[in-house]
């Protein structure tokens, strides 16, 4: 009787959460009709010129189609040696500082005193009623907090329990696969395989996982936000959804646990478990800011990871010969796929005070983007950085994973994935070959692949 | 020569020389002590060269700084004479400093 009292109580202070998100929606809509939100135009597109034509002041490496069309190397190189921290007076998204040798990129993610993460990472920004509270975009000590309470769920601890699980859902979509036959290995193996993850952390309904990309897909997606083509009702009828799948995900926990049964270690658990956030659902935009953040953090990330090498290795074919000739180097070419993929391109701060930094005053305020995708790739930090060599040394200091308190909370995990993924599919495949050119994605914040059409063969 | 002593969270002992002036962290990478991950390269960045000193130990080496405490703060297995190694510059006088590797790196 008091169980189900306390739920129906719950469920009481539940209910107005997806419809907080429809009512921001409601008044999203409005505002746009009585012309208040200027629509942010979506994105057309053209060719990108060669780099060479270009004024500097001119070279805008916020556009979205710079790594659709595979031409940001030559953009990135141009700024590192002529201009590495260069000002945009013009974007789309308007001005900003792009931070692009490595060095430097390691001081501003260090200096969280000078650059602040909030209020968001992305060049762009999302609907003022879709703000929602991520840690990734708070600074101490209010970062701290927030992260001290989720990270349980993907320390090494908890990994090495989930390994086995981890390896028996990689084997069971590789051995699905089909063979001497082209299939798209990022629809089959990168987006199955992350699903698969992300409905493990966080104890989702199986059947449903991939509603979890989907909304993932969404969130990172905006034209306004990253130059994206998620349209903005789409976004807010699906956050509204997932508001509503996580509150009963979260009310069914809360259930269980006030019946006596021992609780999860998934993340919402985790979630219920801590002082710091056992009251989470009643802050909606924050909890489902937390949500979010592990959803899209775990999602494209490792997908692209996970297509990514398999590029890397039929562009640099010598390097599989050697890989099959050793497998003891997967560990060290997980790190260095990561690299040389850098899945999420950059991260962004905003100056807290006036900052010198490599000859250019960056004033107070202004937006700073430290393009890890662009570091990963200085030759003044790396030997020959558009090489792919499974066997590099020192292969783990690269800066996919950001450094400093925001550092990748989810680093050993999307390294375990990859790892056995690795593992499995030597012990299966004898040649993994990508037909024709993959499709990237638009955007200029997740680089990554939409399609990559791949054939198999058996190990004899 | 002084000696410095790495202990494994599996009670591996690696006793390896001290080089004047190199950080506990170069040290560790430069004799192949695992469990050092040192991502940052020493930056004080990433919290993966976490090392616990031993308790009477701890006035020779000096505490960890506020910068440090930031990255430690990140992992579970931080104890109170937790030090990320690429901030312990080693000297002779740490004849036979014994540090403990924690089970995981961050
Ligand atoms: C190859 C895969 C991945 C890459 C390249 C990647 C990259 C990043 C980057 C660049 C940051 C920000 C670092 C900074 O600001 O200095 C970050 C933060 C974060 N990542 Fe990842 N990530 C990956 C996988 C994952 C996974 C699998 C998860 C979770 C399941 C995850 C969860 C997070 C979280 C929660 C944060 C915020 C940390 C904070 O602000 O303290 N990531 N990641
Ligand atoms: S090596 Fe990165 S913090 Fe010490």
């Amino acid at each position: 009787m008091k169980i189900t009292n306390l739920v129906a109580e719950k469920s009481a202070a539940l209910v107005p959460m997806n419809l907080q998100i429809k009512a921001g929606h409601l008044v999203y809509k409005a505002k746009r009709k009585a012309g208040l939100i200027k629509e942010f135009p979506d994105f057309v597109e053209a060719p990108v010129p060669d780099v060479a034509t270009l004024k500097l002041e001119d070279i805008d490496v916020s556009n979205p189609f710079l790594f659709k069309q595979n031409r940001w190397e030559s953009y990135f190189k141009r700024l590192r040696d002529e201009c590495p921290v260069h000002f945009q007076k013009n974007s789309p998204f308007g001005p900003f500082w792009s931070i692009t040798r490595y060095e430097d990129i390691v001081y501003v993610d260090k200096h969280h005193d000078l650059f602040s993460a909030e209020p968001f990472i992305i060049i762009g920004q999302t609907p003022k009623e879709l703000a929602m509270e991520m840690f990734i975009a708070m600074d101490p000590p209010k970062h701290d907090v927030q992260r001290q309470a989720v990270q349980g769920v993907v320390a090494p601890k908890n990994l090495k329990e989930m390994e086995g699980l981890i390896r028996s859902r990689t084997q069971d979509v590789l051995d699905s696969l089909p063979l001497d036959k082209p299939f798209d290995w990022v629809e089959d193996v990168s987006i199955e395989l992350t699903a698969r993850m992300l409905a493990t952390l966080l104890d989702f309904p199986y059947e449903q996982r991939h509603k979890l990309v989907y909304w993932s897909d969404l969130a990172g997606g905006g034209a306004e936000m990253t130059g994206g083509s998620t349209d903005s009702d789409e976004l807010f009828k699906g956050i509204a959804d997932m508001a509503k799948d996580f509150s009963s995900l979260w009310r069914d926990k809360a259930a269980i646990t006030a019946a006596g049964e021992e609780r999860g270690f998934d993340l919402i658990s985790l979630l219920q478990s801590s002082e710091a956030t056992k009251d989470l659902i009643s802050r909606p935009m924050e909890f489902l800011g937390n949500l979010i953040l592990l959803i899209v953090g775990g999602n494209d990330t490792t997908r692209n990871s996970m297509s990514g090498g398999i590029l890397a290795l039929n562009q640099f074919p010598d390097e599989f010969v050697k890989l099959k000739n050793d497998p003891s180097q997967i560990p060290n070419m997980v790190s260095e796929i990561i690299r040389w993929q850098t899945p999420l391109a950059y991260m962004r701060r905003i100056a807290k005070e006036d900052v010198e930094l490599g000859g250019q005053i960056i004033k107070k305020g202004d937006k700073v983007v430290m393009w890890y995708a662009s570091g990963n790739r200085d030759e003044r930090a790396i030997e020959e950085p558009d090489q792919f060599k499974i066997d590099r040394k020192s292969a783990r200091n690269h800066l996919s994973f950001g450094f400093g308190v925001h550092r990748c909370m989810g680093n050993r995990l999307a390294e375990l994935q990859l790892r056995i993924l690795w593992e499995e599919l030597l012990a299966r495949f004898d040649k993994i070959e990508v037909i024709g050119e993959p499709e990237r994605v638009q955007s200029n914040f997740v680089k990554g692949y939409s399609k990559m059409m791949v054939k198999l063969s058996a190990k004899q | 020569m002084g000696n410095i002593t790495f202990i494994e969270n599996d009670g591996t002992q690696h006793v390896v020389e001290i080089e004047d002036g190199k950080s506990l962290m170069e040290i560790a990478m430069a004799n192949g002590v695992p469990g050092i991950d040192a991502d940052c390269g020493g930056e004080c960045a990433c919290g993966t060269c976490h090392v616990i000193v031993e308790d009477k130990w701890i006035s020779s080496t000096g505490s960890a700084t506020d910068e440090e405490l930031q990255m430690l703060d990140l992992t579970p297995e931080r104890a109170p004479t937790s030090r990320l190694a690429c901030q312990v510059n080693t000297s002779e006088q740490m004849d036979g400093l014994v540090v403990h590797l924690p089970e995981f790196q961050m």
